[in-house]
């Protein structure tokens, strides 16, 4: 990943940095950060290929666009159009669901700590996810893609329902998430326990991996994520009023109660399809958001597109990297973006005055 | 965390000051020493139910008279040799647990900041799981590795939380952020083993007292032995530090020194108990929390907070033994259980009273 950081350090220079309050934007920054947008397409391109071209098997670049474009059935084809182009593509989708659904809860709750892998929304997913597995016997992912979003959806009512106070400050937030979080996982290793083949189908999923992309299950999980996706394009002006806090909002005309419920679901809909096909995957909701506040500024109509566009660019890069460190085996997704996150998250918390919503 | 201050004590139980001639005094609160009374009797009586259960049953009675060295020897085999260690773990693992519990509380001052939630816990599941999955260690390896991945998570966090001191709300957010670090790394060994190792370590993870035998009461009796009276000791100037380090300072605690002490014996504590017992979930969350129900006491209430670890390790072990007929569930999973909902409650009830 540090390949991938380092390749988005130049997304930030097209935009001033720091840009001002919610007020509308001055004209000229329009098409900075429209350039800013453009370049970050470029760069999610850029990881896309690599995501295709590099892995365990080293195929030359020639021979992946032959692949692509003109199949005749050998091994490199098979490689490449059934393993390494459904895991781009899930990457892809996951990578924005995950993005957009951290900066959705950022803004419902003021938080800059609101992620929906810290708040614990994920482990809910997974735990209803390991019930349906354990108890129910469910396998297939037509069967526990419902279990999934009612998890996510019961927890991010309950996040909500403790966030959504005044006095929530984001310690007592990421404390209530970790906690919850802690309780659930707590609850899928007690389910585990009782099923050894339930353990070994558990262990790959609850560490979130991309490995397991075929392209019925993208197929299937896309209404969920286009569903998600259309609400969260409708949600962009009414959470920027929300931003004011409730009083101006109100004043604005913003009607506040079907906002939220409207987030709340988005968020569902968004955390809890890209849990059910990848497992639980932390930070990624986190880091891109706070990345692209300092290239856009506050408004949200600028950093829900940026963090689609961005946070593809981290789970992949961070895919690419586990594929290709722990060669020939490799290292999962959800645990090279935790080991990336982590110290994010760290100097985020560490920062003299924690950054404000 | 603020302390709900319940005034409707009665007056018989209120805290009052003795004071001798010399000019020596000292502060009682009876109600407090009434709670750790009933909670170490219900913890002992407790303990003999347990040490009575198992596939060969046998009455309180008949397992007091074996521990007073009168039982046959076939008694003296299930009752000392058998029972005795597994309970005395679940004691001293209660003890330890709910001791670094409310330490972590008065320092985070935060009731969710125990160590299952800030990365220490984490860090020791980490530790054992390396001993398991790479090193294929014995068991004595694997309490090794616990106590080191505890240890060196908690000095990690304390020195990146550090800046000109600790503050509590930084120290609970790093460890938020190592514990998601390590869970990460813990997944990973978990993917890595082969399905025998797998299960190993996931019940090692959930926290279990099958199998114990004495040595693994030795090192934690001599851990709790040493550790306990340091923390007990540094009860007074923690009340203070709860107050602010501001206001701690202006009565004459050493607020940095306090809180790296009583933070170092937390740490070796919860690693002593997770390497006995492996991580039990929530024990050191809820102990201090019950406990300080119960006394009504303001301040860290170490001394219940620890009782109230031991009777809530056997009357889980005894739970988990007895509920579910023939399966047997590791102690772990109860607590967890448990935990959770009284989590959820707590959780509930802060947020109505506007605390969390």
């Amino acid at each position: 990943m540090t390949a991938a950081t380092a390749d988005a350090a130049p997304a930030k220079d097209p935009a001033p940095p720091g840009a001002g309050p919610a007020a509308p934007p001055a004209p000229r920054r329009i098409p900075a950060r429209a350039g800013g947008l453009a370049v970050s397409a470029l760069l999610l391109a850029l990881v896309a290929a690599a995501s295709v071209a590099l892995g365990a098997k080293s195929i030359p670049p020639g021979d992946v666009w032959d692949s692509l474009v003109s199949p005749v059935g050998s091994d490199t084809d098979v490689v490449v159009r059934q393993l390494r182009l459904p895991r781009t593509l899930l990457g892809l989708l996951a990578g924005s669901a995950l993005g957009l659904a951290g900066a959705l809860m950022q803004a419902l709750t003021r938080n800059p700590l609101a992620e929906p892998g810290l708040l614990g929304v994920n482990a809910g997913a997974a735990a209803a996810v390991v019930s349906a597995m354990a108890f129910l016997g469910i396998g297939s992912f037509h069967g526990y893609v419902w279990f999934a979003f009612l998890g996510a959806a019961a927890v991010s009512v309950l996040v909500y329902a403790l966030a959504g106070t005044r006095s929530a400050t984001p310690v007592r937030l990421a404390l209530a998430g970790t906690a919850v979080t802690a309780a659930l996982y707590g609850y899928v290793n007690a389910a585990i326990l009782l099923d050894t083949a339930a353990l070994d189908r558990m262990r790959f999923w609850t560490a979130g991996s991309l490995a397991s992309a075929r392209m019925d299950t993208i197929v299937q999980v896309l209404p969920f994520l286009a569903a998600g996706f259309a609400l969260a394009a409708l949600l962009a002006r009414p959470l920027n009023a929300v931003a004011l806090g409730d009083d101006t909002a109100r004043a604005l005309g913003a009607r506040l109660g079907s906002t939220r419920i409207a987030t709340m679901a988005a968020v569902t809909l968004l955390c809890g399809a890209a849990t059910a096909v990848c497992g639980p995957i932390v930070f990624v909701g986190l880091i891109v958001p706070h990345l692209v506040r300092s290239i856009t500024g506050p408004d949200l109509r600028w950093i829900l597109p940026y963090a689609v566009v961005l946070s593809p660019v981290l789970l992949l890069g961070a895919d690419v990297v586990g594929r290709l460190v722990a060669a020939p085996s490799e290292l999962q997704v959800g645990v090279v973006t935790a080991l990336i996150g982590g110290p994010v998250f760290i100097f985020l918390v560490r920062r003299r005055r924690m950054v404000q919503l | 965390m603020r302390t709900p201050i319940h005034r409707r004590t009665s007056a018989a139980l209120r805290p009052a000051v003795l004071r001798t001639p010399g000019g020596l005094s000292m502060r009682v609160a009876p109600r407090t020493a009434a709670v750790v009374a009933a909670l170490t009797v219900a913890a002992l009586a407790v303990s003999v139910l347990l040490a009575g259960t198992g596939d060969y049953p046998m009455g309180p009675s008949a397992v007091l008279r074996t521990l007073a060295g009168q039982g046959t020897a076939a008694e003296e085999f299930i009752v000392l040799d058998l029972r005795l260690p597994r309970l005395l773990v679940a004691l001293l693992t209660g003890v330890a647990l709910g001791l670094a519990g409310a330490v972590f509380q008065a320092v985070s001052r935060n009731p969710l900041g125990s160590p299952d939630i800030i990365g220490f816990t984490e860090g020791t599941a980490a530790g054992a799981l390396v001993a398991i999955v790479v090193l294929n260690g014995s068991s004595a390896v694997v309490a090794a590795g616990a106590v080191g991945g505890g240890v060196l998570t908690g000095l990690a966090v304390y020195l990146l939380a550090w800046r000109r001191g600790v503050h509590g709300y930084r120290l609970v957010l790093v460890g938020i952020g190592a514990a998601a670090m390590l869970g990460g790394v813990r997944h990973y060994l978990l993917t890595r083993a082969d399905l025998v190792d797998a299960a190993r370590a996931v019940l090692w993870m959930t926290g279990s007292l099958d199998g114990r035998d004495w040595s693994h009461v030795w090192p934690l009796l001599i851990t709790c032995a040493v550790l306990v009276p340091v923390v007990l000791g540094r009860g007074r100037p923690l009340r203070m530090l709860e107050m602010g380090d501001d206001a701690a300072r202006a009565l004459g605690v050493a607020a940095e020194r306090t809180r790296m002490v009583v933070m170092g014996a937390a740490v070796l504590l919860t690693a002593a108990a997770t390497s006995a017992a492996g991580p039990i979930a929530f024990v050191a969350l809820t102990a201090p929390q019950l406990a300080r129900r119960l006394t009504r006491a303001a301040g860290p209430n170490l001394l219940p907070a620890a009782v109230m670890g031991a009777l809530l390790m056997v009357a889980a072990d005894l739970v988990a033994q007895q509920a579910f007929g023939d399966r047997r569930l590791p102690v772990g999973v109860l607590t967890g259980v448990l935990g959770g909902g009284y989590l959820l409650w707590l959780l509930w009830t802060e947020r109505r009273a506007g605390r969390v």
